[in-house]
């Protein structure tokens, strides 16, 4: 197993900063637009609501990997070209960015309506009452399952092998493929995998146990 | 000089339950008016449609010199002026009780810090809850959350404060603390309208009584004290021979 590692070292490591950067910019990405949607969701007004709805709907109901080949081949055919790597980054953060939306808006919805009742009673608009009151609270009750689709996403990431994306699991069926040992080449991959799942679950942890003595 | 009026106001929850039936009303500068009558009766729905937190359906109501139908009235600049207390306190859970009061005047009245925290402190003191400042409102009892809900809406110099259920939701022992505070509000000539079931306070401090039953006002009387020993209407002498023999 050793010899696998030695002899692909440098192809292992860009594979993990390929996953790794897909993985931030997808996380960052997922919880703009999750957010954004979620608060489509939960506004007032029925057309904007829709759109929430609609949106979150449709996307979580598809597979990652039919939402990905759309950016991978329709969008360079018609519109322009993209990398592999783009393709797969973009599909995974609309993906996941469903998911966060329903994980949002549930955080939301626990906090009670008389929260916000209070804020608007003594003049404060809508958006002051939800960055001032209720959205410091609803983080607290979404960190566990946001933790979930954190980690989901990072495996997710996975998909850019499909995409050519030059990830982990992309270098990996190539060098299981070079050297016939498939078993060895996935057990490394998944420890690579571990590397940034492991410490992300801890910090999640960390999160949750620190804002809820607060 | 009216501080609220309504004009035939009509509301409906949905198409089907007709929640408030033609209403007019006039509330003066001043006065403090208790809302009794048996639940269902509309009361906390008349209550809060003053604050802008239920929309009226159709008539017109006037709350400081602004129609509140129209829909150009900015409903944020109307809260500011009509404070609003409520049966399960609403104070926010992740901030302290000083910047549960402050907040509103920082935000909505961009007063700074320094002055907005003065303020404060001498609206806890008012209410005798001073040492409870740097408290989250999971630590204090459900009187002094409604007293710290009190301060909160003081703090916004509101021209009028309306009380829905004060003291419904508090422990029996509870219930003076929070009366004595609305008390002295009301001696500093302060508009209150009080929807409660506190018919203490009713004959003691309010000037003006108001009895509902099924969406619509049958009584309306500045003689509190003749309207508990001989109310007019047969509802309203169900109502509080009920509550007087409890």
């Amino acid at each position: 197993m050793l010899s696998i590692v030695s002899s692909n070292w440098g192809t292992l490591v860009s594979a993990f900063l390929v996953t790794l950067e897909c993985s931030i910019l997808g996380l960052i990405g997922s919880c703009v637009l999750g957010t954004a949607f979620a608060l489509m969701e939960i506004s007032p007004i029925k057309w904007v609501n829709a759109i929430g709805r609609i949106y979150v709907e449709v996307v979580r109901n598809i597979p990652l990997l039919v939402i990905t080949m759309i950016f991978y081949v329709v969008i360079p055919k018609y519109v322009l070209p993209i990398s592999g790597f783009a393709a797969g980054t973009i599909g995974l953060t609309i993906y996941t960015s469903a998911f966060i939306a329903e994980t949002v808006r549930a955080g939301i919805e626990a906090i009670s309506t008389g929260q916000m009742e209070g804020a608007r009673s003594v003049g404060l608009t809508y958006f002051q009452a939800m960055t001032h009151i209720i959205f410091p609270q609803a983080i607290k009750v979404t960190i566990p399952p946001l933790g979930n689709q954190f980690i989901n996403l990072v495996k997710n990431s996975s998909v850019l092998a499909f995409v050519s994306g030059f990830d982990l699991m992309y270098q990996g069926k190539l060098i299981a493929a070079a050297t016939l040992d498939t078993f060895q080449t996935y057990f490394i991959v998944g420890i690579f995998y571990l590397i940034i799942t492991m410490p992300l679950s801890y910090l999640m942890r960390y999160l949750e146990k620190r804002w809820q003595t607060a | 000089m009216s501080m609220i009026e309504f004009h035939d106001v009509e509301k409906y929850y949905g198409n089907k339950f007709h929640a408030l039936k033609n209403i007019n009303l006039t509330i003066d500068k001043g006065e403090v008016v208790t809302i009794i009558g048996p639940s269902g009766s509309g009361k906390s729905t008349l209550l809060r449609t003053i604050n802008g937190l239920e929309e009226i359906t159709s008539g017109q109501l006037i709350v400081n010199d602004m129609d509140l139908a129209d829909k150009k009235t900015d409903m944020n600049r109307t809260r500011r002026d009509v404070g609003m207390v409520f049966q399960h306190f609403n104070l926010y859970a992740n901030k302290t009780v000083l910047d549960n009061i402050t907040l509103g005047p920082r935000l909505v009245q961009k007063m700074d810090k320094d002055k907005a925290e003065k303020e404060a402190m001498d609206l806890l003191k008012m209410v005798g809850l001073a040492d409870k400042s740097a408290s989250f409102p999971s630590m204090l009892s459900g009187g002094q959350k409604q007293r710290v809900a009190i301060a909160r809406s003081l703090a916004m110099h509101p021209k009028a404060i309306l009380f829905d259920e004060p003291t419904s939701a508090l422990d029996p022992e509870m219930i003076g603390d929070v009366l004595d505070v609305m008390k002295k509000i009301a001696q500093q000539g302060m508009t209150m309208v009080v929807v409660t079931h506190e018919m203490g306070f009713a004959k003691q401090v309010g000037n003006r009584i108001i009895f509902m039953a099924d969406g619509t006002i049958l009584e309306d009387s500045t003689d509190v004290a003749g309207f508990f020993d001989h109310p007019k209407e047969a509802r309203a002498q169900e109502f509080i021979s009920k509550i007087i023999n409890h």
